[in-house]
């Protein structure tokens, strides 16, 4: 190899750069942990992760949509909400327990969802990707001012009655609650459920294999319309599950509570790589993990919170067009 | 082809808008219609100057943008921020606002057409052949920093270009605009704030553009949508930065100029430079670019640039209209450009027939007509229901028109002008190549 | 490497062609000489490589490694828009038109890196516009009335039948004023007489408009027909290249054609 004589100094001062970046980012985290103390990060760390596993719920609802039928369904964020009021009537007005509460929830969301695809977006499978899309900000609007009718949920915010005592643990200063404890466990659980039906059985891959070619599909005598129903039925179950856990988190409700945290989990699910399981989850945790670190350490944090969580999903797309784990999309010429 | 001579398409299209121009005119003057309406006919106007700009990005040049509102906003206060300096000196100088924010855009032209000169690839292809024995990241890393450095330094004589630039340019607007007389000096000022907002809008525009249009449709979709969330995240805060912004409080005190004739004005000069640019050489190239973007590049179209020029375009647009509505209402508030509000002009351009100019132009007056008439129609008690009513007929048009109103048929003087038809042969014989061909 | 029986210096150079796809070697080590106004052949069997070939002359995908040279300057990692201007043009396997313009914006498209006005000039229609549209838009007549679509011309190009969107597709490319035109199976679809034409046709441009053509063509009657010399490909590597007669005798195209068993039974 010519000129070898070059290559010391070059190497040197690429390994002071690199000595410079990661002492960089050892102290930024250092600087993080000492400003507030280490139970204060870590009790950042897990309030984000408490929103993030509840922005993951409503994320998959979207980005499910989206892999089988190309449509970025503006009206999930309604039956997101819709879903933590029925579970706050059945609460309040019936005195129901949590367990059927969330399960009237989903099961009110996946009528709710299905009546939509129907009436909705059926008719409109042949035409314009643009119109099945006006026609879902239509229907969001609908959901959003028809419910804050007087004789239906009302227009104003309404304190929302969390079905159990909340329970404070405290392990070294850091302080979890057991809000936290269930939105994990139940997202979990909820999540595994969903992985068990994509991938282990013959409705999954029913569904994989619509997502992936719609013709190829019906040829193989795959139901589309069956398959398109289910997917929109169980998105619908998982917005309606996260529609209570973020009603018991932030206990305040109106009918226009959907339109930020579902803005905020679509992002997510795009950051992730839309239309890839995974990576909606990813994307949301980080999502809820960029928020809560922003309010937590960044100087007005909390009137900046979205500007950093969109600023993030910017540049995520400058260095990786197609999301996290998205797959570059090959054009065949 | 036989085609009776008939009147040319322009008389009859100049005849029409002079007709709605007069009629909207004197029907305030003497009025026949109240002032409301007077306002909602001044707004259909606003929406239709930025819902043409949308067009032209999405509906011509086939890039999906949430984000138009950004742009809207931007235009709006930066406008604001310039006619209310000059009415109310809130930063103790009349033209300050108005000379920073074009000796910036200058200033960044600059940067962009001295970086563009440079030849940036040429340096990196020449760095990556003198530093060719670092293997990938590393040799990344130091090219990169070599490069910031490099930008950064033409950075800071940019930014110290236009400092001079706004010194003198200040002084310029202050010997020059009150030396005029009121009337006038007031609508040069409109004028100038108009393009400055507009201007920044289109800058904005490139500036952004030129990285993300780069994505695929849905997923510029998103980015653009992060972009308006971001600007309207920045107003909610831009007390912290220029305290007459107010912030999340909304800013006053702008002074209400807008009227119908300068709506009107604005609209028409708009509407004939959109039409001659999509009639034109680069409108068929940004076109093409909808249609089939590897067939648009295998045909010489340089297709970020002619993504660019529509995204910045459009931005103008926006930016234009934004500072009309400024003017109109006299007061901006950060909720008036939230996201859900800016759907609005994606819903005119579908409703009206993407790639339809008259389309757009029909949906705005419709549009705005739905939305204020309900107000008027619904009987007392009911006027919660207006928001109900609205996506109901969203809904049904949308199921029954898929293609939009118009589709892609334009009318009168802007419909595609017919290309003469060329009667000299090229070369004798050709045809017999092909007799068999036809 | 073999060259071809001609005393013209090449024009378009290509050496060690490598494209990888991941693991797969698309085209490996891929070369061709082609002289100005040559007319040369691309032909083997179905995912050979040979559009990827096409695709990394004009810029489509980079090659992995390999140079392409035309007149002596280099197109490799250069944007298609470049590359198109340098002059090389190209029709599509599965034709690319754009659908929704009129057959003659199809080619005044094509023309526009001729374009002799800007912007201001264009929205004001001031200045050069009138004139040079007018030329343009003779200019896109002209080449239209060399594939007889001039009576096709205010048509939405969606709307034309098959043939004829194979010819527009030429005339488009033709539009760019190329020196070097890469056609992909310009015959694909068309029936015998259609097919006489079209070679008729290729003949004609390429002396009429100096042109250097080369081009993939699965109908064995048009590339033996017309083409000085042939190249053929199998899977992603050169197997034979020559006269058409010398590929009518090859063992190994016929081989690669019609299988090797086939080929030990005759």
């Amino acid at each position: 190899m010519k000129l070898t004589w070059r290559r010391l100094p070059l190497k040197l001062i690429a390994w002071v750069i690199y000595a410079l970046l990661a002492a960089g980012i050892v102290y930024g985290i250092i600087g993080l942990v000492r400003l507030n103390g280490s139970v204060f990060f870590i009790q950042a760390i897990l309030d984000g992760l408490k929103l993030g596993f509840v922005y993951a719920l409503i994320a998959l609802g979207y980005t499910m949509v989206y892999g089988i039928v190309r449509l970025i369904n503006f009206a999930h964020c309604d039956v997101f909400m819709v879903g933590a009021f029925a579970s706050y009537y059945a609460i309040t007005r019936f005195g129901w327990g949590f367990v059927p509460a969330i399960l009237l929830a989903m099961v009110v969301c996946i009528l709710l969802n299905i009546t939509i695809e129907r009436v909705a977006y059926k008719p409109l499978r042949n035409a314009p990707r643009i119109t099945a899309l006006i026609t879902a900000i239509g229907v969001s609007f609908f959901l959003e001012y028809f419910t804050a009718l007087k004789f239906a949920f009302g227009a104003d915010y309404i304190t929302y009655k969390r079905p159990f005592e909340v329970v404070v643990w405290d392990i070294g200063g850091v302080l979890i609650s057991n809000i936290t404890v269930i939105i994990v466990a139940v997202t979990i659980l909820l999540l595994l459920l969903l992985l068990y039906v994509i991938n282990k059985t013959k409705i999954g891959k029913a569904m994989r294999a619509t997502s992936l070619d719609k013709t190829a599909a019906r040829l193989m005598g795959i139901n589309i319309d069956g398959i398109i129903t289910l997917t929109f039925a169980i998105g619908a179950a998982l917005a309606g599950a996260g529609g209570v856990l973020y009603a018991i988190a932030f206990p305040q409700i109106w009918t226009f509570m959907g339109i930020m945290p579902g803005m905020k989990a679509f992002v997510a699910a795009v950051l992730g790589g839309i239309g890839n399981i995974g990576g909606a989850v990813i994307g949301s945790l980080l999502m809820g993990e960029i928020e809560v670190l922003t309010v937590s350490f960044v100087p007005f944090g909390s009137r900046l919170r979205d500007l950093f969580a969109f600023l993030v999903l910017i540049i995520v797309f400058i260095v990786k067009p197609t999301g996290i784990l998205g797959e570059p999309q090959v054009e065949k010429v | 082809m036989q085609t009776l001579r008939r009147i040319p398409t322009w008389i009859s299209t100049l005849l029409v808008a002079l007709f709605l121009f007069v009629f909207v005119y004197v029907a305030n003057a003497n009025g026949w219609i109240t002032p409301y309406v007077y306002n909602v006919i001044q707004l259909a106007g606003i929406s239709a100057i930025s819902a043409l700009g949308l067009n032209l990005i999405y509906g011509f040049n086939g890039q999906f943008s949430l984000g138009h509102i950004g742009f809207y906003a931007i235009g709006a206060y930066s406008s604001a921020l310039i006619t209310k300096e000059f009415t109310s000196r809130w930063s103790g100088t009349q033209f300050s606002a108005l000379s920073w924010i074009i000796a910036g855009i200058l200033g960044v032209i600059l940067v962009i057409l001295v970086i563009k000169r440079l030849r940036f690839d040429q340096i990196k292809k020449w760095l990556n052949s003198t530093l060719g024995e670092l293997k990938g990241f590393e040799r990344w890393i130091l090219i990169s920093l070599i490069l910031l450095v490099i930008a950064a330094v033409i950075i800071v004589l940019g930014v110290a270009a236009s400092w001079v630039l706004q010194k003198g340019l200040q002084a310029l607007f202050d010997l020059l605009i009150p030396a005029l007389p009121e009337a006038i000096g007031k609508n040069v000022l409109m004028l100038l704030a108009l393009l400055a907002g507009g201007s920044l809008a289109a800058l904005v525009a490139y500036l952004v553009g030129l990285p993300l249009l780069r994505l695929n449709s849905d997923y510029f979709g998103i980015a653009t949508l992060g972009f308006a969330i971001v600007v309207y995240t920045l107003l909610q805060n831009s007390d912290l930065v220029i305290a007459t912004m107010k912030g999340a409080r909304g800013m006053v005190e702008i002074p209400r100029w807008t009227n119908w004739v300068w709506v009107a004005a604005v609209l028409s000069v708009l509407v004939f430079l959109l039409r001659n640019l999509v009639y034109s050489s680069y409108g068929r190239a940004i076109v093409s670019v909808r249609e089939d973007e590897i067939a648009a590049k295998t045909m010489g179209i340089d297709i970020v640039q002619s993504k660019t020029l529509a995204f910045a375009i459009g931005g103008f647009y926006a930016g234009i209209a934004g500072g009309l509505y400024a003017h109109l209402v006299g007061f901006l508030h950060p909720s008036t450009f939230d996201f859900v509000r800016g759907f609005d002009p994606l819903i005119i351009i579908v409703f009206g027939g993407l790639g339809s100019m008259t389309g757009t132009l029909v949906a705005s007056a419709l549009f705005s007509a739905i939305i204020e008439g309900l107000r008027v129609i619904l009987p007392q008690g009911f006027e919660d229901w207006r928001f109900v009513i609205y996506p109901i007929l969203l809904l049904i048009i949308m199921l029954l028109r898929q293609q939009g109103l118009l589709g892609t048929t334009e009318w009168g003087w802007l419909r595609a002008p017919y290309a003469p038809i060329r009667d000299v042969p090229m070369v004798s014989g050709i045809n017999s190549v092909n007799r068999e061909v036809a | 490497m073999e060259t071809a029986p001609t005393s013209a210096p090449p024009l378009l150079v290509i050496d060690n062609l490598t494209k990888l796809f991941g693991g797969l070697r698309a085209v490996s080590e891929f070369d061709i000489e082609i002289p100005e106004q040559g007319l040369y052949g691309l032909i083997g069997p179905n995912g050979a490589g040979k559009t990827t070939v096409f695709n990394m002359i004009t810029g489509v995908y980079p090659p992995t490694e390999g140079s392409i040279m035309l007149a002596g300057t280099s197109l490799v990692g250069l944007p298609s828009h470049i590359i198109t201007r340098k002059g090389v043009a190209r029709t599509f396997q599965n034709i690319r038109l754009f659908q929704n313009l009129t057959v003659l914006d199809n080619v005044r498209v094509a023309y526009h890196l001729h374009v002799g006005y800007n912007l201001a000039e264009s929205m004001t229609r001031l200045g050069r516009f009138n004139q040079q549209e007018r030329i343009q838009s003779d200019r896109a007549q002209d080449f239209l009335a060399v594939f007889n679509l001039q009576n096709r011309r205010d048509e939405i190009a969606k709307n034309l039948p098959y043939g004829e969107q194979r010819r527009l597709e030429i005339a488009r490319a033709l539009a760019t004023e190329p020196r070097v035109l890469l056609l992909d199976e310009p015959a694909a679809g068309m029936n015998p007489v259609e097919t006489d034409n079209l070679m008729e046709l290729i003949h004609f441009i390429r002396d009429r408009f100096n042109l250097t053509i080369l081009l993939i063509e699965h109908q064995m009657r048009v590339v033996m027909g017309i083409c000085e010399w042939i190249t053929v490909m199998d899977f992603g590597q050169v197997i034979a290249r020559g006269t058409a007669r010398d590929i009518q005798n090859n063992d190994r195209v016929i081989e690669a054609y019609l299988g090797k068993r086939l080929v030990r039974g005759l």
